[in-house]
This record gives structure tokens, C-alpha cells and sequence, in this order.
């Protein structure tokens, strides 16, 4: 068969590099509709148990704070933002600007992840973790409020694991960017983080209202 | 049939030598080969489990082993079966070899993804063996709450790690088939002139993709629930033990067809061969396989009849469940239609290929009986289940198996094996396999429960029956393990083609070489164009 | 394969929009729509998903079978959600005791 010495940009099961950037791509999205169905079952067991108790879930939801939620949002969707940035940067070839961006977009995930950990402390403190100290003020339906925290926590948890994940992959691009890996011809790393870290935001986008946002006007 | 001298020349055997030349080989045949040693050994120790039991239920009494014991024993039975042998079985030795010659490609899209796939089975069957060896799990492979949260004191989450991680596995196998069959066929390589089994692979990896993440999160909650009793099963917190049962057959179902699909597309394969003809109805056998993928996933509501499920639902999953039928009663049609006026050769392949058409079809009318909402009151929970999927799994998938082992041995190895000694195996086993779990159909209807260890005196004939049947098949499972073995040093050598059968992979040397084609294919004609083959040899004879 | 090289105004407008609906999303709640609340919850949070995905994720510049892979995943986790629930939201529904 043609036969060809392999490169980063072409390997050895490829005819062309085009096929595999495309290739390389579909795989990561076939990947990130794993993913959907992964968090697909959480968002499942919400839906149920919303429904069944939605009294205990609009009360439980309005111990979060709503202003670091959204303003966590907002952080993240920042990060998106400074992402898509490092890709273009590397499309055109300005190593700098992707080594910056990346750079911004891993501060930018630390901090979202980092108000995470402030909120949880919180949760900690006020006793609204399930287990045996758990109360929540209001209700006598103590079993449905446990509920209510334990897909909060395994969901924004679950999410979380993702971030450090995505964190770690982002790492990786900018160390391989600052030894000049990537350039117009060879990008597809960048642009496939980029993927799974865009991914990563849209869950939050669901998570936010889903969870924070239940009957806030009952204030 | 043209042998060739003793090869010297290089394949994909010989092109490199040492451990690590296979440890960390991106060659997908090479990773075919590592699959089969792997599976082969969790099918023996799944045999051992499945022995155990028979021999328990010789006698009316528990004699053997303790009730505690033998929960463990048709657990890990169940587990290391379905997830550590039926799953990978087909896709991941059979389909990791072929599927890429068959369209004419150098290899999988990501061969290291292959090879990770592989080492995550290996690493979710370590688990699993670290569950068994350290006391076993005794929940049922169906691990329904709230036993498995709450009361038993097993091995659950080790197990469930293990599933877990060969889940991935299995992700990985179907992400890499569907984008290498989308965008790897070689020049001419049309979608409709695809090897059915090709088809079936495909239709598979769309289910392993689509539903393992969720029997994935259904294992993440279980050990949550477990360990951090998180409550989202349970009762007491407001928690439905039935979501997990939602949870757990979203994919449990699907699996099931994971496991039939690749073996329906291996008997499409062998038909069309030893009948000499192109499969009857081709678009229409392909078509059907994707069909099944998707009506596959709307029905798993049947595993819940009596389950607490509402009984609309249960309408609607029963209504659904019937139609699944369809796309499989099919399959059967277009085969019997391919045998139709073909040139029938009884070569063992073929004696599988029979032996599935059959048994299979059993397994799928039994499947209509517990489909029906009101049957399925009377025969869930009992023998009548286990001998239907016992007859879809091993009559069904483990026959294609070895039918396919049996065809694509020559091409695998470069050596046949012993012809008189495989039809005997396949005969015994046909016997073996009828023996053992026709009477359990009878078991079941007459108030056989499943798992259970003890059992009144009228049932022991049956039951005798059955165990006595189960060592026939085990004797005849044991005879291909040797002579294939056997065959790797006293076979005969095997020529390019042995079986005179269309498609790529018999278009080169056997073993391949290690790129598999010297020159990219160039496809011009349609799969089993067998028409077009005898013309071929006609004109080089003549 | 990417031929495009989208502009740094095509981004920073996606971006902005996304805070805007951020910020939209948050006051909605606020106001009592009964059970609308949460199908406009839903509806900006798909708003937002799409932004991310055609723009973010290049989602329009993709070939065909990209979509189709996309679009499946969704179908799937909408078999997912609305069979299950046809069996929860179902029960009670009989004057049968337990069905």
C-alpha cells in the first residue's frame, strides 16, 4: 500500500492529513454523545424526584447562592470563550496568543473550580450535606431534601471531575504549544480540547438552572 | 485449492518478534489475537461457574454448596459471561481482524485506542477476578438495589468497577468501528457494497456507543449508594428502586442485541458462502441490522413487567418489544432464501451457520412469550427465561462464534484445522446444547424459579436432563480448544482462499501481511458477487 | 478540512450574548410564571447550548455526519428521559392499588 513514514500530522492509517483531522474530530464527537448519555442518566434522576417533590427541591434550591452561581456561570462561559480564542490563535498560527489563551483559559477553569469548592465548604457548614448531620430548615421532609443535595453534589461533582480532567488536558496543549507542536497544519489537539472543553461548559449551562434556579421567586 | 510452500515470507505474525512487539502493538489483527486469548480464558472460568451449578442441581436438596455460595456461583457466572466474554466476543476478535479488510483499509481509525480498549478489558476482568477470589458477589448479574446497596455483604463494588472499566472498553471498540466504516472504505467501497458483516458491526458499535455510558452512571450511583448512601434508590430517603431497573436495562437490553448483532452478520457471512450465492435481499439484511439497534433501545421496559412498573408503560414497552421481532425474523427469512437453489456445501462453518438459524429462532419466538405483558406474569423469574436467552446467547451468538472461528481460522493462523474432528464438535455440541436447556423451557413453565438452589423432587428429571446435557456441551467446547491449538503446529497449510469466498480479506495471503493489502483495493464489484467469481475461474481454468 | 477561520467579532458577539442570557436566565426565575418557569429555564439554557455548539464548536462549519452524530446523541438521551418517564409520570393512573 502507499505507504509513508509517519508523522504527527499524518499516521501511518491515513492517506491524507485533511482525513485525519476529520477523522480525529468525528471520534471526539462520537466521544462527547458518550458523555451526554453518561450525565444523561443524572439528569434523568433529577427530573423524577423534581417532580415528585418539587415543594423540598424549590426550598433546598434556594439555599444556594444564586449570585456566585450565576457569577460561576459566567466564569466559565469566559473560559469558553478565551478557548475558542486559542484555537483561532492556532489556526492562524500565533503561537503566542495560543499559549495566552490557553494560559487564560486554565486560570479562568481553576477559579471556576476554586468557587466551587468555596460553595461546597458552605454546604458543609450549613449542614446540608446527606449523612447523619444533615438538616435543612423549613421541611419535615428531611429524606427528599437529602435528595435533593445528593444529585446536587454528584452531579456538580461529576461535573467538577470533568473540569480537573479538562484541566489537565489543557496543561497538556500548553505545554506542547510553548514547544511549537502546533501550527496551521497541525492544530487538531487544540481544536479537539477545545471540544471536550466546550462540552464541559454546556452541562454547566444545564446544571445552573436546573439547580440553582428552582423557584427563586418564592422570596 | 492452491497451497503454498512452508511460508517464509512475512506476515503479521512473524513481522516482529518479543513481548512487547504485542504488548504494544498498534496492529489490529495483533489485538484480535490478544482479545481471543483473553476471552477464551473468561469463557472457561464462565464454564467452570455454569458446571457448579448444573452439578448443584442434580439433586432437590442444596448438597453441594450453601445458598450464600451459590448466588455467588450463577453471579459470576452472569457477570464474567455477559461482560468479560459475550460483549467483547464477536466485535473484538472477529470484527477487530476483519472489519478493516473487509473495506479495504490499512487499519482501525485509532489502532492505540484499540489497544487501550484492550487493556481496559484486561483491567475490568482483574477486578472482577479480585471480586471472585476475594469471596465473590452474590447480587445477580442484574445487581438490583436494594440488595446490592444495602444488605449484601459481597464483593458489589469491585464488580462494579470492573464492569465499569471493561464498559469503557467496549465505548472505545464501537467509537473506532463506526468512524473507521464511515470514513476509511477503500476506493470503491460503497456503503451497499459492504460485507453484511460489516453491517452488523457497525449496527453494534452504534448500541455500545449510545448505551454503555448509561449502564456506566447506573454503576457510579450504585457504589454511591452504597458507600456514601446517597438515597437515590432508596426508599426511606424518597429514593425508587425502580430507577435503577430503568437505569440498569436501558443498556442491559440493547446489550443483548451487542451480543446477537455481530453474530448474525458472521452467519450472513457464512450463508452466502457455503450456499455460493450473495445473500437474498441484501439492503434489506443490512438495513435490518441498524433497524434492530434502534428498536432495540425502546423496549427494556419488558424487563419490568412485574417490577412496580406503571402499567401504561408497561403497554408500551410490551407493544415495542414485538416489533424488534420483526427486523430479526428477517434475517432468518433472507438466509433461508440465500439457501434457496444454492450449492450447499456442509463444511463446519456451515454446520454452526444451520445450527443458529434453528436454535436462534427458538430463542426468538420464546422471546414473543415474554414480551407479552399477561404471559410474562406467569414466566418471569423462571427457567423459561434462562432457556430463552440461554438459547438466543449460546445457541445463537457462541455457535456464530465458533462458526466464525472456524471460517476465518485459515485466514487467522495460515492453517486448517481438523475437518472430522470439528464436525463431531459441532455435532456434540448441537446435542449437548438442546439437551441441556430444552427441558428448562419446561422447567420454567411448569414454576422453576431462577436462582434458586433447591427445588421440589418432580422437577429432578428435568434437571438431570439438563446437567447431563451440560456435560455433553462441555465436552464439546473443550474439543475445539484443542485441535485449533493442535492445528497452529499439525494443521495443513491453508492457501489465500480455502473456502472460494468473496470478499477482501480473502484476497490476500493467509496469515496477511501485516498492512494486510500489498496495494490499496480498488472495489468494483458488488459483495458476493459469486456470479462474477465462477466467471473468473472459469476464464482462468479455460 | 477547516477552511474557516471565524472572526474575533463572530466570537466576542456569541460571547456577550451568552452573559446576556446568563443574566436573562437568573431574572426570569425571579418571576413567578408557575410551570413556565422552567420551560423558559430550559429553552435559554438550548439557546445557550446551541451558541456554544454551532459557534464555539464549529458546529455549522462540520460535515453532515457530525450533525447526525450530534443530533442522535440528543434523540438518545430524549429516548432516555421521556420513556422513562412515561412509566413515572403514568403510575397512579389506574384505580389498581401498587399500578
Amino acid at each position: 500500500m502507499d505507504s509513508h513514514t509517519e508523522t504527527l500530522a499524518l499516521r501511518e492509517q491515513f492517506e491524507t492529513p485533511a482525513q485525519q483531522k476529520e477523522i480525529s474530530t468525528l471520534g471526539m464527537w462520537i466521544f462527547l454523545v458518550t458523555e451526554i448519555m453518561f450525565f444523561g442518566g443524572l439528569f434523568l434522576a433529577y427530573a423524577i424526584y423534581r417532580r415528585e417533590f418539587a415543594g423540598v427541591f424549590a426550598l433546598a434550591s434556594n439555599t444556594l447562592d444564586v449570585v456566585i452561581g450565576a457569577a460561576n456561570t459566567a466564569v466559565l462561559l469566559c473560559s469558553s470563550y478565551t478557548m475558542v480564542l486559542a484555537v483561532r490563535a492556532s489556526q492562524i498560527g500565533s503561537r503566542k496568543a495560543l499559549i495566552v489563551f490557553l494560559i487564560l483559559t486554565i486560570l479562568l477553569g481553576g477559579v471556576f473550580l476554586g468557587v466551587k469548592a468555596y460553595e461546597w465548604n458552605q454546604k458543609f457548614e450549613e449542614h446540608h450535606v446527606p449523612g447523619p448531620s444533615f438538616h435543612l430548615e423549613g421541611t419535615s421532609a428531611q429524606g427528599p431534601a437529602q435528595l435533593f443535595f445528593s444529585l446536587y453534589f454528584t452531579m456538580t461533582g461529576l461535573h467538577a471531575l470533568h473540569m480537573v480532567v479538562g484541566e489537565g488536558l489543557m496543561l497538556f496543549l500548553l505545554w506542547q504549544a510553548y514547544a511549537g507542536r502546533y501550527t496551521p497544519s497541525y492544530y487538531t489537539p487544540v481544536d479537539v480540547g477545545g471540544l471536550y472543553w466546550h462540552f464541559v461548559d454546556v452541562v454547566w449551562i444545564f446544571l445552573f438552572p436546573l439547580l440553582y434556579l428552582i423557584a427563586r421567586h418564592q422570596r | 485449492m492452491i497451497t503454498e510452500a512452508v511460508q517464509e515470507r512475512e506476515h503479521y505474525l512473524n513481522a516482529s518478534h518479543g513481548i512487547k512487539s504485542w504488548l504494544l502493538t498498534k496492529d489490529h489483527k495483533r489485538i484480535a489475537l490478544l482479545y481471543l486469548h483473553t476471552i477464551t480464558v473468561f469463557f472457561f472460568l464462565g464454564g467452570i461457574f455454569a458446571t457448579l451449578i448444573r452439578l448443584e442441581l442434580l439433586t432437590p436438596q442444596g448438597d453441594l454448596v450453601t445458598a450464600d455460595t451459590y448466588s455467588k456461583l450463577f453471579t459470576l457466572h452472569g457477570v464474567i459471561m455477559i461482560f468479560f466474554f459475550l460483549i467483547p466476543s464477536i466485535p473484538a476478535t472477529l470484527g477487530n481482524f476483519f472489519l478493516p479488510m473487509m473495506i479495504g483499509a490499512k487499519d482501525l481509525a485509532f489502532p492505540r485506542i484499540n489497544l487501550l480498549s484492550w487493556y481496559l478489558l484486561v483491567i475490568g476482568g482483574c477486578f472482577a477476578m479480585y471480586a471472585m477470589l476475594a469471596g465473590g458477589v452474590d447480587t445477580g448479574w442484574t445487581f438490583y438495589v436494594p440488595y446490592s446497596t444495602n444488605y449484601s455483604n459481597t464483593y458489589v463494588i469491585a464488580t462494579g468497577l470492573g464492569i465499569f472499566i471493561a464498559g469503557f472498553s467496549s465505548i472505545l471498540t464501537g467509537l473506532n468501528f463506526i468512524v473507521t466504516v464511515h470514513r476509511m472504505r477503500a476506493p470503491g467501497m460503497t456503503w451497499f457494497r459492504l460485507p453484511l458483516f460489516v453491517w452488523s458491526n457497525y449496527a453494534t458499535a452504534l448500541i455500545q456507543v449510545l448505551g454503555t455510558p448509561v449502564i456506566a452512571i447506573t454503576l457510579v450511583l450504585l457504589i454511591g449508594e452504597r458507600t456514601l448512601h446517597i438515597g437515590i434508590f432508596d426508599p426511606a430517603r424518597g429514593g425508587d428502586p425502580v430507577l435503577f431497573q430503568h437505569l440498569f436495562w436501558f443498556y442491559s437490553h440493547p446489550a443483548v442485541y451487542i451480543m446477537v448483532l455481530p453474530a448474525m452478520g458472521v452467519i450472513s457471512e457464512l450463508v452466502s458462502v457455503f450456499a455460493k450465492k450473495p445473500v437474498f435481499g441484501y439492503r434489506v439484511v443490512a438495513f435490518s441490522s441498524v433497524a434492530i439497534a434502534v428498536l432495540g433501545f425502546l423496549v427494556w421496559g419488558h424487563h419490568l413487567f412485574v417490577s412496580g412498573q406503571s402499567v401504561y408503560a408497561g403497554l408500551v414497552f410490551s407493544f415495542l418489544s414485538y416489533f424488534v421481532a420483526i427486523p430479526s425474523a428477517i434475517k432468518v427469512f433472507n438466509w433461508t432464501a440465500t439457501l434457496h437453489k444454492g450449492s450447499i456445501s456442509y463444511a463446519t462453518p456451515m454446520l454452526y451457520a444451520f445450527g443458529f438459524i434453528g436454535l436462534f429462532t427458538v430463542g426468538g419466538l420464546t422471546g414473543l412469550f415474554v414480551a407479552a405483558l399477561g404471559m410474562d406474569v406467569h414466566v418471569h423469574d423462571t427457567y423459561f427465561v434462562i432457556a430463552h436467552f440461554h438459547y438466543i446467547m449460546v445457541g445463537g451468538t457462541l455457535m456464530a462464534y465458533l462458526g466464525g472461528m472456524h471460517y476465518w481460522w485459515p485466514k487467522m493462523s495460515g492453517r486448517m484445522y481438523p475437518e472430522g474432528w470439528a464436525k463431531l464438535s459441532a455435532l456434540v455440541i448441537y446435542l449437548g446444547f438442546n439437551l441441556t436447556f430444552f427441558p428448562q423451557f419446561i422447567l420454567g413453565y411448569l414454576g422453576m424459579p431462577r436462582r434458586y438452589w433447591t427445588y421440589p423432587d418432580e422437577f429432578q428429571v428435568l434437571h438431570v436432563m439438563s446437567t447431563a446435557g451440560a456435560s455433553v456441551l462441555a465436552v464439546g467446547y473443550l474439543m475445539p480448544l484443542i485441535y485449533f491449538m493442535w492445528s497452529l503446529r499439525y494443521g495443513p497449510i491453508a492457501g489465500p482462499n480455502p473456502w472460494g469466498a468473496a470478499g477482501l480479506e480473502w484476497q490476500t495471503a493467509s496469515p496477511p501481511p501485516a498492512h494486510n493489502f500489498e496495494e490499496t483495493p480498488i472495489v468494483t464489484r458488488e459483495a458476493y458477487d459469486y456470479a462474477a467469481l465462477a466467471e473468473l475461474e472459469e476464464a482462468k481454468v479455460g | 478540512m477547516h477552511e474557516y477561520v471565524d472572526s474575533l467579532k463572530t466570537y466576542t458577539v456569541v460571547f456577550v450574548s451568552l452573559l446576556a442570557l446568563t443574566a436573562a436566565t437568573t431574572i426570569v426565575a425571579t418571576i413567578d410564571l408557575g410551570p413556565f418557569n422552567v420551560v423558559m429555564a430550559l429553552l435559554i439554557a438550548v439557546v445557550k447550548m446551541l451558541l456554544v455548539a454551532l459557534f464555539f464548536m464549529h458546529l455549522r462549519h462540520s460535515t453532515i455526519l457530525t450533525k447526525v452524530v450530534v443530533g442522535g446523541g440528543m434523540l438518545w438521551l430524549g429516548i432516555l428521559l421521556v420513556l422513562s418517564l412515561s412509566d413515572f409520570v403514568t403510575r397512579g393512573w389506574l384505580p389498581v392499588p401498587g399500578k
